[in-house]
């Protein structure tokens, strides 16, 4: 991060991604919530531009702008009372001391750790190097990780079958 | 490209005169953020320009080719053959009443129309039009190409909401169920693709098809035809326009929509077959080389004249095809089009170990990897379609899914008891 290209444009989608996460939390209505929402992922996509990975980035906006918003939106539209909206709550108080006292751990973590610094030069290519350490190094926890989402779809398709379908509608 | 002088005025490639532009600019002592800056704007500019001109043009070609095809005369009144349509078009667009009706959303509603023009429009960046033709040759060009059509369906989603329809709401799920039915086969026939060429740099993938001299469309067909249905789905046209199909929903999700909002909402569409043509272009036809031609054509004179002839096939489709039942066109991506990208995927990657194990020169390889893809597309395009025509008549869906389960939905009611 030395040249200021770099720098304006971290502060900048720094400051789009925590209004628009912060529009989450504000916000009424779930909908413009979740655009919102999707308007963050975009931001920490392009934070990710910023520290030149460039395929984590556009991952990004394939599986949480691009699916996962569109999971959530349909979640809202097919639940009878998702038009009510974020309703007024008394556990107000105690969320923004809880919320406050994580920030500040996880601030204090951030600042005070002595994190270290590589000294090698960025990478030309991260989807190759990502491909190889998916499928060399680690390549069981990939494995287990396909399985695992196999079984959720096949859980979900399960689960929504209505009666009886099984035997031939 | 021949070294003939690259000069500025080397109108072969404009990379010539902008290079030289920043040279210039470059040795009056400006900072080195300035030429960056102005490159961006010169080709944003040349982008948005062309896109502009071509949406103009051929919004009268379409309608002249489709009258032709068709047999009946099309807009022929205003100007010279109906020329001034599109401009007479687009006037009435901007001077309509921008009507927002009382229970839309208003925000999203405002918002939708813009969101659904920059995912089209930012498509374009990665495209190479020429050698050095090219706003941002990302190294993950082609995920970037799929990530950036994903969020389409974001905005597609914003404009039915908002607009507090139940036509539009339905004609938002339909395209919201469409376009990820069919991302998945883009994203497995993209695969294939990248798999096979070794770079998901769009530069990188049209040097690869001039270097062996052959398009990827011979060594991939059954890849193309995926990429071209689900590009017929992404751009939403006819015959899989079932987002706004006129007999069954009004117009689907821009049904509240008018006047230049309307607008944003058919220059999207038009970008869209634009911007799917410019990726088969570059995937499948070569890009912006011809065995050599290159040489004495500009380059991108020969990339926009493939991509027009790839976007007249899908106005073609569009007069001759009769439109698709929504559950024929899921059915089509879930039974036919995903196990045969699932099979092309597997094929590709076979022939590449092949390829790279024994040790074959690309002179052997590529012939006989060619003539061993097309005869499995032409196997498995048949076998399968026998397949599946020759099911039992009970386990063949008889009705729309989507439209059963959401007819059981009651929007903003109590939800009814099972």
């Amino acid at each position: 991060m030395d040249d200021t290209g770099t720098v304006v444009a971290f502060y900048l989608l720094s400051a789009l991604t925590i209004a628009a996460a912060l529009g989450v939390v504000v916000v009424r209505n779930l909908v413009h919530a979740v655009v919102s929402l999707i308007l963050s992922f975009v931001g920490v996509a392009g934070l990710y531009i910023t520290l030149s990975a460039d395929f984590v980035a556009v991952t990004q906006v394939l599986i949480y702008a691009g699916a996962v918003s569109v999971l959530i939106l349909f979640a809202i539209v097919l639940t009878p009372t998702g038009d009510r909206g974020n309703q007024e709550t008394f556990l107000r108080l105690p969320a923004l001391l809880l919320a406050l006292l994580v920030a500040f751990t996880l601030g204090y973590v951030a600042i005070d750790t002595d994190w270290a610094i590589s000294d090698r030069e960025g990478f030309q290519q991260t989807a190759s190097v990502i491909g190889e350490a998916l499928l060399g190094k680690y390549v069981l926890p990939f494995e287990i990780a396909s399985v695992l989402l196999l079984v959720a779809m096949m859980g979900a398709i399960l689960l929504v079958r209505p009666e009886g379908a099984v035997e031939g509608e | 490209m021949m070294p003939l002088d690259a000069e500025w005025y080397d109108f072969r490639d404009f990379g010539n005169t902008v290079g030289s532009l920043l040279e210039q600019i470059r040795d009056w002592g400006a900072p080195d953020w300035v030429p960056y800056v102005i490159s961006g704007l010169i080709g944003v500019l040349a982008i948005l320009l062309w896109t502009i001109l071509s949406v103009l043009a051929f919004i009268w070609i379409e309608r002249r080719v489709v009258g032709l095809m068709q047999n009946r005369i099309g807009p022929n009144r205003v100007g010279p053959n109906g020329l001034l349509q599109p401009v007479a078009d687009a006037l009435k667009l901007l001077f309509k009443e921008p009507i927002t009706t009382r229970n839309a959303d208003r925000i999203l509603f405002w918002l939708a129309p813009i969101v659904v023009f920059v995912p089209t429009i930012v498509v374009f960046a990665v495209i190479p039009f020429g050698e050095r033709m090219v706003l941002a040759d990302l190294n993950v060009g082609v995920l970037f190409l799929i990530a950036v059509g994903s969020l389409n369906t974001i905005a597609v989603f914003m404009a039915g909401w908002s607009s507090n329809n139940k036509y539009a709401l339905i004609g938002a799920m339909r395209t919201i169920a469409m376009l990820i039915s069919y991302e998945l086969i883009q994203v497995l026939v993209l695969l294939a693709a990248v798999l096979f060429v070794g770079s998901m740099r769009l530069g990188d993938i049209v040097d690869w098809q001039a270097d062996h001299a052959v398009w990827l469309l011979f060594l991939q067909p059954l890849g193309l035809l995926g990429y071209i249905v689900a590009g017929a789905v992404e751009m939403n046209r006819s015959p899989t326009d079932i987002a706004e199909a006129e007999s069954e929903i009004v117009a689907g999700y821009h049904t509240e929509y008018g006047g230049i909002k309307f607008g944003f909402f058919y220059q999207a569409e038009y970008l869209a077959g634009f911007a799917i043509a410019a990726v088969i272009v570059t995937l499948y036809m070569g890009g912006w080389t011809l065995w050599g031609l290159e040489e004495w054509v500009p380059g991108w004179l020969i990339f926009l004249t493939k991509l027009y002839g790839v976007f007249f096939i899908y106005i073609w489709s569009r007069a001759t095809l009769p439109r698709l039942r929504i559950d024929q066109l899921m059915a089509f991506a879930w039974k036919f089009l995903l196990p045969l990208s699932l099979v092309n995927v597997m094929v590709v990657g076979g022939e590449k170990l092949l390829w790279q194990e024994a040790e074959l020169s690309s002179g052997e390889a590529l012939p006989l990897f060619g003539v061993i893809n097309s005869a499995v597309a032409v196997i498995l395009i048949g076998g399968w379609a026998w397949v599946l025509g020759h099911q039992r008549p009970e386990r063949v869906a008889h009705r729309a899914l989507l439209t059963k389960e959401l007819g059981t939905i009651h929007f903003g009611e109590p939800a009814p008891t099972v």
